[in-house]
Protein backbone atom coordinates (compact mmCIF):
# COMPACT_ATOMS: atom_id res chain seq x y z
CA UNK A 1 0.00 0.00 0.00
CA UNK A 2 2.63 2.07 1.33
CA UNK A 3 5.90 2.64 -0.90
CA UNK A 4 9.60 4.21 0.11
CA UNK A 5 12.34 3.85 -1.98
CA UNK A 6 16.57 5.19 -1.87
CA UNK A 7 18.93 5.62 -3.86
CA UNK A 8 22.63 6.33 -3.02
CA UNK A 9 24.89 7.63 -5.31
CA UNK A 10 28.88 8.62 -5.19
CA UNK A 11 28.08 12.62 -2.92
CA UNK A 12 24.55 12.06 -2.58
CA UNK A 13 21.35 10.19 -1.68
CA UNK A 14 17.74 10.24 -2.99
CA UNK A 15 14.90 9.53 -1.60
CA UNK A 16 11.14 8.76 -1.92
CA UNK A 17 8.15 8.27 -0.42
CA UNK A 18 4.21 8.00 -1.43
CA UNK A 19 1.76 10.62 -0.14
CA UNK A 20 -1.47 8.90 0.48
CA UNK A 21 -2.54 8.43 4.23
CA UNK A 22 -4.78 5.46 3.49
CA UNK A 23 -7.71 3.94 5.71
CA UNK A 24 -9.25 0.49 5.13
CA UNK A 25 -10.15 1.99 1.27
CA UNK A 26 -10.79 5.50 1.88
CA UNK A 27 -7.70 8.23 0.84
CA UNK A 28 -7.66 10.34 3.91
CA UNK A 29 -4.99 12.71 2.77
CA UNK A 30 -3.19 13.24 -0.65
CA UNK A 31 -0.13 14.91 0.47
CA UNK A 32 0.95 13.16 3.73
CA UNK A 33 4.81 13.69 4.63
CA UNK A 34 6.42 10.31 5.41
CA UNK A 35 9.85 11.38 6.00
CA UNK A 36 10.93 12.97 9.72
CA UNK A 37 14.06 14.97 9.78
CA UNK A 38 16.47 13.76 12.23
CA UNK A 39 18.92 16.23 11.85
CA UNK A 40 20.15 18.30 9.45
CA UNK A 41 21.73 16.01 7.32
CA UNK A 42 19.43 12.35 8.38
CA UNK A 43 16.19 11.57 7.03
CA UNK A 44 13.80 8.96 8.06
CA UNK A 45 11.33 7.59 6.07
CA UNK A 46 8.97 5.25 7.96
CA UNK A 47 5.55 3.24 7.09
CA UNK A 48 3.70 0.95 8.61
CA UNK A 49 1.07 0.65 11.42
CA UNK A 50 -0.69 3.35 12.32
CA UNK A 51 -0.15 5.16 15.37
CA UNK A 52 3.10 3.49 15.44
CA UNK A 53 4.92 5.29 12.73
CA UNK A 54 4.68 8.76 14.12
CA UNK A 55 5.19 7.41 17.71
CA UNK A 56 8.05 5.82 16.47
CA UNK A 57 9.71 8.18 14.05
CA UNK A 58 9.10 11.19 16.62
CA UNK A 59 10.79 9.35 19.32
CA UNK A 60 13.47 8.66 17.46
CA UNK A 61 13.73 12.12 15.92
CA UNK A 62 13.70 13.57 19.42
CA UNK A 63 16.12 11.85 20.87
CA UNK A 64 18.73 12.14 18.19
CA UNK A 65 18.07 16.40 19.24
CA UNK A 66 18.43 15.47 22.63
CA UNK A 67 21.97 13.46 22.08
CA UNK A 68 23.16 16.43 19.66
CA UNK A 69 21.99 19.38 22.76
CA UNK A 70 23.59 17.10 25.33
CA UNK A 71 26.76 16.31 23.62
CA UNK A 72 27.33 19.62 21.58
CA UNK A 73 27.59 17.21 18.10
CA UNK A 74 25.31 15.21 15.73
CA UNK A 75 24.66 11.41 15.66
CA UNK A 76 26.21 10.22 12.37
CA UNK A 77 23.84 8.71 9.98
CA UNK A 78 25.57 4.91 11.05
CA UNK A 79 24.99 5.90 14.83
CA UNK A 80 21.24 6.81 14.12
CA UNK A 81 20.59 3.98 12.13
CA UNK A 82 21.63 1.54 14.72
CA UNK A 83 20.37 3.65 17.50
CA UNK A 84 17.26 2.74 15.46
CA UNK A 85 17.43 -0.33 15.31
CA UNK A 86 18.10 -1.12 18.92
CA UNK A 87 15.18 0.82 19.74
CA UNK A 88 13.38 -1.90 17.43
CA UNK A 89 14.70 -4.46 18.66
CA UNK A 90 13.86 -3.70 22.26
CA UNK A 91 10.68 -3.09 21.82
CA UNK A 92 10.10 -6.54 19.50
CA UNK A 93 9.71 -8.08 22.25
CA UNK A 94 7.71 -6.65 24.67
CA UNK A 95 4.20 -6.04 25.02
CA UNK A 96 4.20 -3.23 22.51
CA UNK A 97 6.29 -4.15 19.75
CA UNK A 98 6.79 -1.33 17.09
CA UNK A 99 5.45 -2.45 13.73
CA UNK A 100 6.97 -0.01 11.49
CA UNK A 101 9.36 -0.57 8.18
CA UNK A 102 11.80 2.34 7.78
CA UNK A 103 14.81 3.50 5.36
CA UNK A 104 17.38 5.99 7.08
CA UNK A 105 19.32 8.36 4.76
CA UNK A 106 22.09 10.39 5.30
CA UNK A 107 25.25 12.13 4.58
CA UNK A 108 28.19 11.85 6.91
CA UNK A 109 30.93 14.79 6.33
CA UNK A 110 33.90 12.03 6.94
CA UNK A 111 31.76 8.45 5.25
CA UNK A 112 30.22 10.02 2.69
CA UNK A 113 26.33 9.44 1.69
CA UNK A 114 24.58 6.55 3.59
CA UNK A 115 21.38 4.61 2.83
CA UNK A 116 20.24 2.01 5.61
CA UNK A 117 17.21 0.16 5.17
CA UNK A 118 15.52 -1.55 8.55
CA UNK A 119 12.22 -3.80 8.61
CA UNK A 120 9.52 -4.30 11.53
CA UNK A 121 11.54 -7.65 12.52
CA UNK A 122 14.36 -4.92 13.48
CA UNK A 123 16.93 -5.97 10.59
CA UNK A 124 19.49 -3.67 9.48
CA UNK A 125 21.43 -3.33 6.21
CA UNK A 126 23.36 -0.42 4.50
CA UNK A 127 22.48 -0.95 0.72
CA UNK A 128 23.34 1.07 -2.52
CA UNK A 129 19.21 0.93 -3.21
CA UNK A 130 16.18 0.06 -1.01
CA UNK A 131 12.65 0.15 -1.01
CA UNK A 132 9.51 -0.68 0.90
CA UNK A 133 6.35 -1.69 0.49
CA UNK A 134 4.19 -3.83 -2.54
CA UNK A 135 6.09 -1.67 -4.68
CA UNK A 136 9.21 -2.71 -3.87
CA UNK A 137 8.77 -6.04 -5.90
CA UNK A 138 7.75 -4.54 -9.05
CA UNK A 139 10.90 -2.11 -8.61
CA UNK A 140 13.81 -3.92 -6.53
CA UNK A 141 14.45 -5.84 -10.25
CA UNK A 142 14.29 -1.86 -11.85
CA UNK A 143 16.96 -0.81 -9.97
CA UNK A 144 19.66 -3.98 -9.78
CA UNK A 145 19.30 -3.45 -13.88
CA UNK A 146 20.32 -0.13 -14.11
CA UNK A 147 21.75 0.76 -10.75
CA UNK A 148 25.09 2.10 -10.99
CA UNK A 149 27.37 3.47 -7.87
CA UNK A 150 28.62 6.77 -9.90
CA UNK A 151 25.30 7.70 -10.94
CA UNK A 152 24.51 11.50 -11.21
CA UNK A 153 21.94 13.17 -9.24
CA UNK A 154 19.70 13.59 -12.85
CA UNK A 155 20.67 10.03 -13.27
CA UNK A 156 19.55 9.31 -10.18
CA UNK A 157 16.10 11.25 -10.45
CA UNK A 158 15.49 9.30 -13.85
CA UNK A 159 16.01 6.07 -12.43
CA UNK A 160 13.54 7.11 -9.97
CA UNK A 161 10.85 7.75 -12.66
CA UNK A 162 11.48 4.52 -14.36
CA UNK A 163 10.42 3.26 -11.09
CA UNK A 164 7.49 5.37 -10.28
CA UNK A 165 5.92 4.51 -13.86
CA UNK A 166 5.87 0.74 -13.50
CA UNK A 167 4.16 1.43 -10.75
CA UNK A 168 1.84 3.53 -12.23
CA UNK A 169 1.87 0.84 -14.83
CA UNK A 170 1.43 -2.60 -12.78
CA UNK A 171 0.53 -1.36 -9.37
CA UNK A 172 -3.19 -2.76 -9.15
CA UNK A 173 -3.25 0.60 -6.13
CA UNK A 174 -3.21 4.41 -7.24
CA UNK A 175 -0.19 6.46 -6.00
CA UNK A 176 -0.89 9.65 -7.58
CA UNK A 177 2.45 11.54 -6.08
CA UNK A 178 5.45 10.94 -4.03
CA UNK A 179 7.55 13.55 -1.98
CA UNK A 180 11.22 13.22 -3.42
CA UNK A 181 14.01 14.58 -1.20
CA UNK A 182 18.04 14.23 -2.06
CA UNK A 183 20.36 14.62 0.84
CA UNK A 184 24.09 15.54 -0.20
CA UNK A 185 26.79 17.49 1.79
CA UNK A 186 24.68 20.83 1.65
CA UNK A 187 22.05 19.27 3.53
CA UNK A 188 18.23 18.22 2.67
CA UNK A 189 17.07 19.62 -0.66
CA UNK A 190 13.19 19.14 -2.08
CA UNK A 191 12.85 17.97 -5.49
CA UNK A 192 9.69 18.50 -7.10
CA UNK A 193 7.59 15.91 -5.94
CA UNK A 194 6.40 13.26 -8.70
CA UNK A 195 3.31 13.01 -10.07
CA UNK A 196 1.04 10.79 -12.24
CA UNK A 197 1.05 12.99 -14.89
CA UNK A 198 4.86 13.89 -14.85
CA UNK A 199 7.09 12.70 -17.66
CA UNK B 1 -6.63 1.59 9.78
CA UNK B 2 -8.80 3.62 11.78
CA UNK B 3 -12.02 3.40 9.96
CA UNK B 4 -11.82 -0.14 10.01
CA UNK B 5 -11.69 -0.45 13.75
CA UNK B 6 -14.02 2.37 14.09
CA UNK B 7 -16.58 0.38 12.14
CA UNK B 8 -15.83 -2.31 14.17
CA UNK B 9 -19.66 -3.54 14.78
CA UNK B 10 -19.63 -5.84 17.87
CA UNK B 11 -23.37 -4.39 18.62
CA UNK B 12 -25.80 -7.12 19.42
CA UNK B 13 -27.14 -8.89 16.24
CA UNK B 14 -29.42 -11.24 15.82
CA UNK B 15 -27.84 -13.69 13.98
CA UNK B 16 -25.97 -16.94 14.41
CA UNK B 17 -23.87 -16.54 11.25
CA UNK B 18 -20.61 -15.51 12.04
CA UNK B 19 -20.09 -12.73 8.87
CA UNK B 20 -23.13 -10.75 7.88
CA UNK B 21 -23.18 -8.14 4.85
CA UNK B 22 -23.42 -4.77 7.36
CA UNK B 23 -21.41 -2.79 9.03
CA UNK B 24 -17.45 -2.51 8.37
CA UNK B 25 -14.90 -5.81 9.06
CA UNK B 26 -11.79 -5.47 10.26
CA UNK B 27 -10.25 -4.18 13.82
CA UNK B 28 -6.35 -3.52 14.61
CA UNK B 29 -5.72 -7.16 14.05
CA UNK B 30 -6.80 -7.40 10.36
CA UNK B 31 -4.66 -4.42 10.00
CA UNK B 32 -6.98 -2.36 8.14
CA UNK B 33 -5.44 -3.99 5.19
CA UNK B 34 -8.87 -5.65 4.71
CA UNK B 35 -6.87 -8.28 2.01
CA UNK B 36 -7.28 -11.24 4.70
CA UNK B 37 -11.40 -11.03 4.98
CA UNK B 38 -13.78 -11.78 2.92
CA UNK B 39 -14.07 -12.15 -1.26
CA UNK B 40 -11.09 -10.92 -2.64
CA UNK B 41 -11.61 -6.68 -3.15
CA UNK B 42 -11.36 -5.49 0.74
CA UNK B 43 -14.76 -4.39 0.24
CA UNK B 44 -16.47 -7.11 2.39
CA UNK B 45 -18.47 -6.20 5.08
CA UNK B 46 -19.17 -8.24 8.56
CA UNK B 47 -20.54 -8.02 11.65
CA UNK B 48 -19.25 -10.13 14.61
CA UNK B 49 -21.23 -12.38 16.18
CA UNK B 50 -21.42 -10.99 19.84
CA UNK B 51 -22.53 -14.39 20.84
CA UNK B 52 -19.31 -15.47 20.10
CA UNK B 53 -16.96 -15.58 23.34
CA UNK B 54 -14.41 -13.74 22.70
CA UNK B 55 -13.22 -11.86 19.54
CA UNK B 56 -9.14 -12.19 18.05
CA UNK B 57 -7.56 -10.17 20.39
CA UNK B 58 -9.30 -11.95 23.66
CA UNK B 59 -10.85 -8.74 24.68
CA UNK B 60 -14.82 -9.37 25.08
CA UNK B 61 -16.66 -6.65 23.53
CA UNK B 62 -19.96 -5.22 24.95
CA UNK B 63 -22.66 -3.85 22.70
CA UNK B 64 -21.69 -0.46 21.34
CA UNK B 65 -23.79 1.97 20.06
CA UNK B 66 -22.16 4.59 17.61
CA UNK B 67 -21.18 2.29 14.88
CA UNK B 68 -22.87 2.99 12.25
CA UNK B 69 -23.05 7.28 12.12
CA UNK B 70 -21.70 9.53 9.12
CA UNK B 71 -19.98 12.57 10.52
CA UNK B 72 -18.08 14.74 8.21
CA UNK B 73 -16.00 18.34 8.71
CA UNK B 74 -14.22 20.32 6.14
CA UNK B 75 -12.74 23.53 6.35
CA UNK B 76 -13.30 26.70 3.82
CA UNK B 77 -12.39 30.06 3.79
CA UNK B 78 -14.51 31.11 7.05
CA UNK B 79 -13.24 28.60 9.36
CA UNK B 80 -14.62 24.56 9.59
CA UNK B 81 -17.94 23.20 9.27
CA UNK B 82 -18.94 20.22 11.36
CA UNK B 83 -21.74 18.04 10.76
CA UNK B 84 -23.34 14.87 12.03
CA UNK B 85 -26.09 13.09 12.06
CA UNK B 86 -28.04 11.76 15.13
CA UNK B 87 -29.42 7.92 14.87
CA UNK B 88 -27.69 5.16 17.00
CA UNK B 89 -28.04 1.66 16.30
CA UNK B 90 -27.18 -1.54 17.99
CA UNK B 91 -27.10 -4.17 15.50
CA UNK B 92 -30.21 -3.58 13.43
CA UNK B 93 -32.52 -1.66 16.22
CA UNK B 94 -32.36 1.86 16.04
CA UNK B 95 -31.98 2.73 19.69
CA UNK B 96 -31.96 6.23 19.32
CA UNK B 97 -32.53 9.46 16.95
CA UNK B 98 -31.19 12.50 18.90
CA UNK B 99 -28.03 11.29 19.97
CA UNK B 100 -25.39 14.09 20.22
CA UNK B 101 -22.55 13.19 18.22
CA UNK B 102 -20.60 16.58 18.65
CA UNK B 103 -19.12 17.21 22.15
CA UNK B 104 -17.97 20.96 22.46
CA UNK B 105 -14.94 20.72 24.33
CA UNK B 106 -14.59 24.73 24.68
CA UNK B 107 -15.81 27.57 22.90
CA UNK B 108 -13.57 27.29 20.11
CA UNK B 109 -12.97 23.43 20.01
CA UNK B 110 -15.30 20.87 18.61
CA UNK B 111 -14.81 17.08 18.55
CA UNK B 112 -16.91 14.75 16.54
CA UNK B 113 -18.06 11.17 17.74
CA UNK B 114 -18.01 7.97 15.90
CA UNK B 115 -17.24 4.43 17.74
CA UNK B 116 -17.87 3.66 21.03
CA UNK B 117 -19.88 6.76 22.54
CA UNK B 118 -18.20 5.98 26.09
CA UNK B 119 -14.88 5.76 24.59
CA UNK B 120 -15.44 8.73 22.65
CA UNK B 121 -17.54 11.06 25.43
CA UNK B 122 -15.15 9.83 28.11
CA UNK B 123 -11.53 10.97 26.18
CA UNK B 124 -13.08 14.06 24.65
CA UNK B 125 -14.33 15.28 28.24
CA UNK B 126 -10.95 14.25 29.07
CA UNK B 127 -8.79 16.72 26.49
CA UNK B 128 -11.08 19.40 27.64
CA UNK B 129 -9.73 19.09 30.97
CA UNK B 130 -6.30 18.75 29.42
CA UNK B 131 -6.77 22.25 27.34
CA UNK B 132 -7.98 23.83 30.48
CA UNK B 133 -5.19 23.03 31.95
CA UNK B 134 -3.26 24.34 29.22
CA UNK B 135 -4.86 27.29 29.06
CA UNK B 136 -4.57 28.44 32.69
CA UNK B 137 -0.79 27.37 32.72
CA UNK B 138 0.15 29.08 29.94
CA UNK B 139 -2.40 31.75 29.82
CA UNK B 140 -3.07 31.37 26.12
CA UNK B 141 -5.64 29.29 24.13
CA UNK B 142 -4.06 25.96 23.11
CA UNK B 143 -3.95 25.50 19.19
CA UNK B 144 -6.15 22.78 17.40
CA UNK B 145 -3.06 21.04 16.38
CA UNK B 146 -2.02 20.59 20.02
CA UNK B 147 -5.52 19.67 21.32
CA UNK B 148 -5.15 16.77 18.89
CA UNK B 149 -1.80 15.86 19.71
CA UNK B 150 -2.52 15.42 23.26
CA UNK B 151 -5.91 13.24 22.47
CA UNK B 152 -3.69 11.07 19.98
CA UNK B 153 -1.31 10.52 22.83
CA UNK B 154 -3.65 9.24 25.24
CA UNK B 155 -5.65 7.35 23.44
CA UNK B 156 -2.27 5.84 21.62
CA UNK B 157 -1.22 4.28 25.45
CA UNK B 158 -4.60 2.26 24.96
CA UNK B 159 -3.94 0.98 21.88
CA UNK B 160 -4.85 -2.67 20.88
CA UNK B 161 -6.94 -2.92 24.12
CA UNK B 162 -10.22 -2.52 22.49
CA UNK B 163 -10.60 1.51 22.12
CA UNK B 164 -13.04 2.58 19.36
CA UNK B 165 -12.79 6.37 18.52
CA UNK B 166 -12.57 7.84 15.65
CA UNK B 167 -13.11 11.46 15.97
CA UNK B 168 -12.16 15.08 14.02
CA UNK B 169 -10.85 17.86 16.40
CA UNK B 170 -12.02 21.14 14.60
CA UNK B 171 -11.48 24.67 15.80
CA UNK B 172 -10.13 28.22 14.97
CA UNK B 173 -6.89 29.12 16.83
CA UNK B 174 -4.32 31.61 15.35
CA UNK B 175 -3.14 29.99 12.65
CA UNK B 176 -6.83 29.65 11.74
CA UNK B 177 -9.39 27.12 10.70
CA UNK B 178 -7.54 23.87 12.28
CA UNK B 179 -8.55 20.23 11.57
CA UNK B 180 -7.70 17.32 12.54
CA UNK B 181 -8.45 13.45 12.19
CA UNK B 182 -7.95 11.32 15.69
CA UNK B 183 -8.51 7.53 16.38
CA UNK B 184 -8.19 4.90 18.26
CA UNK B 185 -5.71 3.10 16.23
CA UNK B 186 -3.23 6.54 16.43
CA UNK B 187 -3.99 7.87 13.76
CA UNK B 188 -3.45 11.93 13.78
CA UNK B 189 -3.79 13.43 10.34
CA UNK B 190 -4.37 17.09 9.76
CA UNK B 191 -6.50 17.63 6.13
CA UNK B 192 -9.14 20.01 4.49
CA UNK B 193 -12.15 17.04 4.32
CA UNK B 194 -12.76 13.91 6.65
CA UNK B 195 -15.39 11.86 6.98
CA UNK B 196 -15.73 9.26 9.57
CA UNK B 197 -18.41 6.68 10.34
CA UNK B 198 -20.31 4.06 7.98
CA UNK B 199 -22.01 6.25 6.02
CA UNK B 200 -18.46 7.86 5.34
CA UNK B 201 -17.94 7.23 1.68
CA UNK B 202 -21.57 8.27 0.50
CA UNK B 203 -20.50 11.71 2.18
CA UNK B 204 -17.30 11.43 0.50
CA UNK B 205 -18.48 11.53 -2.69
CA UNK B 206 -21.07 14.44 -2.43
CA UNK B 207 -18.28 16.69 -0.50
CA UNK B 208 -15.45 15.46 -3.36
CA UNK B 209 -17.65 16.67 -5.92
CA UNK B 210 -19.14 20.23 -4.35
CA UNK B 211 -15.99 21.38 -1.94
CA UNK B 212 -14.44 24.67 -2.72
CA UNK B 213 -12.28 26.88 -0.25
CA UNK B 214 -14.48 30.46 -1.54
CA UNK B 215 -17.86 28.80 -0.40
CA UNK B 216 -19.93 31.34 1.59
CA UNK B 217 -21.29 30.76 4.69
CA UNK B 218 -24.84 29.41 3.82
CA UNK B 219 -23.19 26.96 0.84
CA UNK B 220 -21.01 25.32 3.29
CA UNK B 221 -23.52 24.84 5.43
CA UNK B 222 -25.53 23.53 2.66
CA UNK B 223 -23.38 21.33 1.05
CA UNK B 224 -22.25 19.54 4.87
CA UNK B 225 -26.27 19.37 5.66
CA UNK B 226 -26.37 17.82 1.86
CA UNK B 227 -23.69 15.32 2.16
CA UNK B 228 -25.27 13.77 5.41
CA UNK B 229 -28.49 13.61 3.96
CA UNK B 230 -27.14 11.63 0.78
CA UNK B 231 -25.17 9.20 3.74
CA UNK B 232 -27.97 9.20 6.05
CA UNK B 233 -30.00 7.93 3.15
CA UNK B 234 -27.98 5.16 2.01
CA UNK B 235 -26.52 4.17 4.74
CA UNK B 236 -28.99 2.19 6.48
CA UNK B 237 -27.07 2.86 9.81
CA UNK B 238 -27.60 6.91 9.77
CA UNK B 239 -29.73 8.90 10.29
CA UNK B 240 -32.40 10.80 12.34
CA UNK B 241 -31.60 14.21 11.96
CA UNK B 242 -28.40 16.12 10.55
CA UNK B 243 -26.71 18.52 13.17
CA UNK B 244 -24.23 20.84 12.08
CA UNK B 245 -21.97 23.37 13.87
CA UNK B 246 -20.12 26.36 12.00
CA UNK B 247 -16.91 27.01 13.70
CA UNK B 248 -15.19 30.20 11.87
CA UNK B 249 -14.22 33.91 11.70
CA UNK B 250 -12.71 34.70 15.24
CA UNK B 251 -14.38 31.67 16.80
CA UNK B 252 -17.40 34.11 18.25
CA UNK B 253 -19.58 32.33 15.79
CA UNK B 254 -20.37 28.94 17.20
CA UNK B 255 -23.77 27.81 15.29
CA UNK B 256 -25.75 24.96 16.04
CA UNK B 257 -28.16 24.17 13.44
CA UNK B 258 -30.87 21.08 13.06
CA UNK B 259 -32.50 20.04 10.10
CA UNK B 260 -35.54 20.73 9.21
CA UNK B 261 -37.83 17.92 9.87
CA UNK B 262 -39.59 17.43 6.55
CA UNK B 263 -35.21 16.10 5.45
CA UNK B 264 -35.40 13.48 8.29
CA UNK B 265 -34.09 10.46 7.24
CA UNK B 266 -36.03 7.18 7.50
Amino acid sequence: MEYLIGIQGQDFVLVAADNVAASSIIQMKHDYDKMFKLSEKILLLCVGEAGDTVQFAEYIQKNVQLYKMRNGYELSPAAAANFTRKNLADYLRSRTPYHVNLLLAGFDDTDGPGLYYMDYLSSLAKAPFAAHGYGAFLTLSILDRYYRPDLTRDEAVDLLKKCIEELNRRFILNLPSFTVRLIDKEGIHDLEKLTLGSK
Amino acid sequence: MALASVLDSDCADFSFDKCQPFGFAGGPEHSGLGFESAPGDGLSFSVRNPLCATDEDGVERKIEFLHGTTTLAFKFQHGVIVAVDSRATAGSYIASQTVKKVIEINPYLLGTMAGGAADCSFWERLLARQCRIYELRNKERISVAAASKLLANMVYQYKGMGLSMGTMVCGWDKRGPGLYYVDSEGNRVCGDLFAVGSGSMYAYGVMDSGLRHDLTVEEACELGRRAIYQATYRDAYSGGQTHWLANFCNSKHLITHSLNPRLQSI
